[in-house]
């Protein structure tokens, strides 16, 4: 067993929440850039311009890229060697959570009941979704997630039948129905199959991916090609006022599922895809 | 053809007949935050005949919830939210007299409706482009239901807050518009 402390993981966390509402990742600002060269429009190149811009002064006037610095999801990967000393794992990731939007100026965005609406005060409690893995590594990634983005998002039980296209027509309806509303050029998590809970895990975690990566499958690599070039063709554009960049990019996953069910979930995330990942 | 406006609050009937769908706005004055709570306490004010936390008539509603303010900043990045969620208030402050509503997204029918009515405007900020917008704010002070942490009401005083104009009292939607080069 290899042990790691309480307090390392509440400080490596906090830390982690501040850099990932701050500091716009490597990929995010190529997409940005990538976006004015290539897209055709001008009105839709001045606001990708404004976008790189306003993630420049978050980091230089060290504040958040965007004011929605969302719940605090948090995968952990935790090896099965792993033993946690000094206090509860959830406490560590609550306290880091905690720490780490209060000393960084986040915004807290969390209500303790969904009719009273009773802000917590301190972005607590995080959604945490545990993997339990062979050895003794321990990745942690957080990703906070904005709510005009998650509003978006959607899950339809399909019916074998409908295959592919189906799906498909789900997927860009989804995006053409959210229009300007989840802050495009958006990036969309996907998965087909699983079951009703399983599907929607996995499509948020495909927004953990970088952008630009494919799947490793070719096979759902091509679907996602597919999948991009069609959303690009809806000119709902930079913030929904046209242009060819309505997505910087689509990550799928399949997932094995049952004989009667073809679960489909689309998890979309704003243009400021936030996720920071470490080890302990 | 869109222009580049620069607007003064409050805002007058005649400022809203200038403004179409498309047009940039530099706004400067004062500025109000309200959003889903905000508004539904706003409203039931209304019906109470309560005092209002601000004077509606030529009033501008900023749909934001600021993040808090780090040192020697007035605010914290403030960018909209996604104004449908107010869509089920804003006739009513619209008839009373709110002029403009800034926020991000479609609005109902409804909302349009009021607009063209009671001669109001809504314009679209950047949404997620909070650290940009929150440099063109000089002060903030907090004014009502300050227990609603991110979601109170706001005074802010702004100067040259970059909006653009998408339902104007014409019944143009620069939504609707898309693919012109603005």
């Amino acid at each position: 067993m290899r042990s790691i402390q309480y307090t390392q993981i509440v400080e490596a966390l906090a830390k982690a929440c501040i850099k990932a509402n701050i500091i716009a990742s490597c990929d995010l600002l190529e997409a940005y850039q990538d976006s004015i060269d290539n897209d055709s429009q001008n009105g839709a190149k001045a606001i990708l311009k404004d976008l790189l811009l306003n993630a420049e002064v978050a980091k230089e006037n060290n504040m958040p890229i965007c004011q929605d610095t969302g719940t605090a999801v948090v995968f952990l990967e935790l090896g099965q060697e792993i033993q946690v000393e000094g206090g509860y794992l959830v406490d560590a990731i609550n306290e880091g959570v905690r720490q780490g939007y209060r000393d960084g100026y986040l915004r807290k965005s969390i209500v303790s009941h969904p009719l009273e609406r009773k802000n917590t005060g301190d972005n607590t409690p995080a959604v945490i979704h545990t993997e339990i893995v062979p050895g003794d590594s321990f990745r942690i990634t957080v990703a906070p997630k904005g709510g005009g983005s998650e509003n978006m998002s959607r899950l339809s039980m399909l019916t074998p039948a409908v295959g592919w296209e189906g799906f498909k027509s789900f997927l860009i309806n989804a995006i053409r129905e959210a229009g300007p509303n989840p802050c495009p050029p958006v990036v969309v998590g996907a998965c087909l199959g699983g079951n009703f809970e399983s599907c929607a895990l996995e499509a948020k975690k495909c927004l953990l991916r970088p952008i630009g990566e494919r799947n490793s499958d070719p096979e759902i690599a091509a679907y996602e090609e597919e999948l991009l070039e069609e959303i690009n063709k809806l000119n709902i554009g930079p913030q929904g006022f046209g242009g060819d960049t309505t997505a910087f990019d689509v990550h799928l996953s399949f997932l094995p599922c049952h004989i009667a069910c073809l679960p489909a979930a689309i998890n979309l995330n704003c243009h400021v895809a936030r996720h920071q990942s470490f080890c302990l | 053809m869109s222009k580049e406006i620069r607007l003064k609050t409050p805002i007058k009937t005649e400022d809203i007949i200038d403004l179409q769908a498309g047009d940039r706005i530099l706004l400067s004055g004062i500025i109000y935050t309200a959003r889903d709570t905000a508004h539904k306490r706003i409203v039931a004010s209304m019906e109470k005949g309560e005092t209002l936390p601000f004077e509606l008539q030529g009033a501008v509603v900023y749909y934001a919830g600021p993040a808090p303010a780090p040192p020697g900043k007035p605010i914290g990045s403030i960018g909209p939210t996604t104004s449908y969620r107010m869509d089920a208030y804003a006739p009513k402050l619209i008839e009373n007299g709110l002029k403009m509503m800034i926020g991000k997204g479609s609005r109902n029918q409804a909302v349009k409706d009021a607009i063209i009515e009671h001669q109001a405007v809504y314009c679209a900020a950047w949404g997620g482009a909070g650290a940009l917008l929150a440099s063109r704010v000089v002060s903030a002070d907090c004014i009502a239901y300050e227990e609603l942490g991110p979601e109170a009401v706001y005074q802010l005083e702004v100067k040259d807050f970059p909006v653009m104009v998408v339902n104007d009292i014409y019944g143009h939607d620069a939504y609707e518009q898309q693919g012109g080069d603005r």
